[in-house]
């Protein structure tokens, strides 16, 4: 296989606003804005950013979840996007989802052990008494007791729903599983448990892991590479240890400002953002963080900054940051 | 140090417990206890103390109730006794068949719809024109259309039933595809029938029972109103609306004729609805009360 397991090229998603008498479409929300990444195989991906920029329905265009409206998305060199549903099934054992919520996203009238095989025998993978073992086995993988494949899912935790999610993503031994937020409903001690499995999965199954997240510290302990969006728009691309320690868009210096520092003593600059997340029905021009930006000249109101190389590895969308200056 | 987390209930807690669940359940168990006397009139008709509803005896016509008839007898010498106890199984025997034909179409009809936009379009148009039409006219102009029959009329009466199931499947169809699970269901390779059948359909049961009592209870005063005016059921067969209507012409005489069968008819519709309202209560699981 050459090239990343995942790439997705100017990825866009465009959602129509219909109104008056014959459904005209009056305004665009502009949720993925032409977004461009991609995911190695083995590595986890970490997508940032704040409620409605975007990352959530990046990871379900992907998915084909929704249709994207423009843009490509090849998974192991082959395009996805643009196939129909039967076309695209053959690529689905390759790529699976965990979802934020585990309450809804488990079929309130199927058994556990069900929900687990469902993928298993859709891709006819095993049936009968081997799904019935192999799911026995997978239950094991994610920290479950066999005994508890008969059960419902309301019988079972929040932590434990979310593991059942992730053994049936987990069911068809997939290249790439888009976590969505798959954490951020849990609390926190079950939050630690959860990721912990996730790396562990990652070490022994070599999956790799789109993970949609808002939370920083669950980013940074899970991410090999870290992507910021705003607004619609990836700001900045960098492995984890140069996003955290130097991030050079103005948004990724605030947004690292604002997660909750554990250590009391260490007193560090606060950036504090003026006004709201602007609509993604009418983004601003130019830069779209520019309303907001602390550091925002002229320029940023008229012209879009390219996102660029900085260093190897390291890419910004932002007319101050020059390679030279990285 | 010992702590008993679940104390053994004593027999006063169960019987506390019995009593609430009784309480809460109230609705069904009235309802559903009417509906089984009902149920069972109808089907013990013959061994019920009754003659043959259709003999004619005009010797022996406008008696009032008495031992031998105990509801009297109509303009014709027919027991009503008799009549009332066999038009338990017309009118029982539409409601039902109409409910399940109703929930049955429309079910299909709203999963349907509820997944494939293009049909959904099609689809409600007609159900919208079919519920612009008043269902009794609509079962009326059916009728006229065919002859009087048992399976006619209730077809007549189903058809204009179902657009109500349909667009309430529909409704739960469009609401459910947007969950999780279905995404999930997707993204685990799925097929869309599989997806309607397995993730969809068992989530649309409870709502849909709960508009099965109804649609039961509003056949059979449809049927009754059929009857009634004569369009419905073949006058051989005793009902509970044409008993009501050979009885009307001497209602001032002999009231028993029409009120009688009425008391049935209400009180099978009233157990209907009671049991569909508990249904509904027991079902809905923002009002469940023990998960």
């Amino acid at each position: 296989m050459t090239g990343p397991l995942l790439q997705v090229v100017d990825l866009k998603k465009h959602y129509p606003i219909r109104g008056g008498l014959f459904g005209r479409e009056v305004a665009t929300v502009h949720a993925v804005d032409g977004i461009t990444f991609h995911v190695d195989s083995g590595e986890t991906l970490g997508l940032v950013g704040e409620s409605g920029c975007g990352k959530s329905t990046a990871g379900k265009a992907i998915l084909k979840l929704v249709d994207p409206t423009s843009g490509t998305v090849r998974l192991m060199g082959k395009r996805i996007d643009g196939l129909s549903r039967s076309a695209m099934w053959p690529h689905r054992r390759d790529l699976q989802v965990v979802f934020q919520d585990p309450y809804s996203s488990l079929s309130p009238r199927l058994s556990a052990g069900e929900i687990v095989a469902e993928p298993l025998k859709n891709f006819g993978i095993a049936t009968g008494a081997e799904a019935r073992e192999r799911v026995a086995w997978l239950f094991g993988k994610v920290g479950l007791r066999p005994e508890q494949m008969a059960k419902y899912p309301h019988e079972f935790s929040g932590g434990q729903r979310q593991r059942l999610g992730i053994a049936r993503a987990l069911a068809v031994r997939p290249k790439l599983i888009v976590a969505d937020e798959p954490v951020s409903a849990l609390d926190v001690s079950v939050q630690a448990q959860v990721i912990n499995l996730l790396t562990d999965l990652q070490a022994e199954f070599g999956v790799s892991f789109l993970f949609v997240a808002h939370d920083l510290a669950v980013v940074e302990h899970i991410s090999h590479r870290v992507a910021v969006m705003y607004l619609g728009k990836i700001v900045e691309i960098a492995d984890r240890r140069t996003i955290f320690a130097r991030p050079q868009h103005p948004y990724t210096e605030a947004l690292l400002s604002a997660a909750p520092q554990p250590n009391p003593r260490l007193k560090k600059k606060r950036i504090i953002l003026a006004g709201d997340v602007p609509s993604p029905i009418n983004p601003p021009s130019g830069c779209r963080f520019h309303t907001r930006c602390p550091y925002a000249v002229a320029r940023c109101k008229t012209e879009e900054p390219q996102i660029r190389e900085l260093a190897p590895g390291h890419q910004v969308a932002c007319h101050l940051r020059l390679p030279s200056a990285g | 140090m010992a702590l008993t987390l679940v104390a053994p209930a004593t027999q006063a807690q169960l019987q506390g417990r019995r009593r609430a669940w009784w309480r809460r359940n109230l609705s069904i168990v009235l309802g559903g206890g009417l509906i089984a006397v009902m149920v069972g009139i109808a089907l013990l008709a013959p061994w019920l103390g009754t003659v043959d509803p259709a003999a004619l005896s005009p010797i022996r016509r406008l008696r009032p109730p008495s031992d031998q008839y105990w509801f009297g007898t109509d303009a014709l010498g027919r027991d009503v006794y008799s009549r009332v106890i066999y038009g338990a199984r017309a009118s029982l025997f539409v409601g039902f068949a109409v409910a399940a034909a109703a929930v049955l179409s429309g079910l299909f009809f709203g999963l349907v719809s509820g997944f494939s936009r293009w049909i959904d379009a099609i689809l409600m148009r007609i159900m919208d024109g079919l519920m612009s039409i008043p269902s009794v006219l609509l079962a009326i102009a059916l009728m006229a259309l065919t002859k009087a029959s048992l399976e006619n009329v209730i077809l007549a009466i189903a058809i204009a039933e179902v657009p109500r199931v349909t667009r309430l499947v529909r409704g739960v169809v469009l609401g459910l595809r947007e969950q999780p699970f279905v995404e999930a269901a997707i993204a685990a390779g799925t097929s869309t029938p599989r997806i309607l059948i397995r993730h969809i359909l068992p989530n649309t049961i409870a709502p849909v029972v709960v508009q099965a009592t109804y649609i039961c209870a509003s056949a059979i005063i449809t049927e009754a109103i059929l009857s009634f005016i004569g369009a419905g059921l073949p006058p051989s067969i005793p009902t509970w609306g044409n008993i009501i209507a050979e009885g009307r012409a001497i209602f001032q005489v002999r009231p028993q004729l029409i009120l009688i069968p009425a008391a049935f008819l209400s009180l099978t519709v009233l157990a209907i609805n009671l049991l569909g309202d508990g249904l509904r209560d027991a079902l809905d699981p923002r009002l469940a009360r023990q998960m």
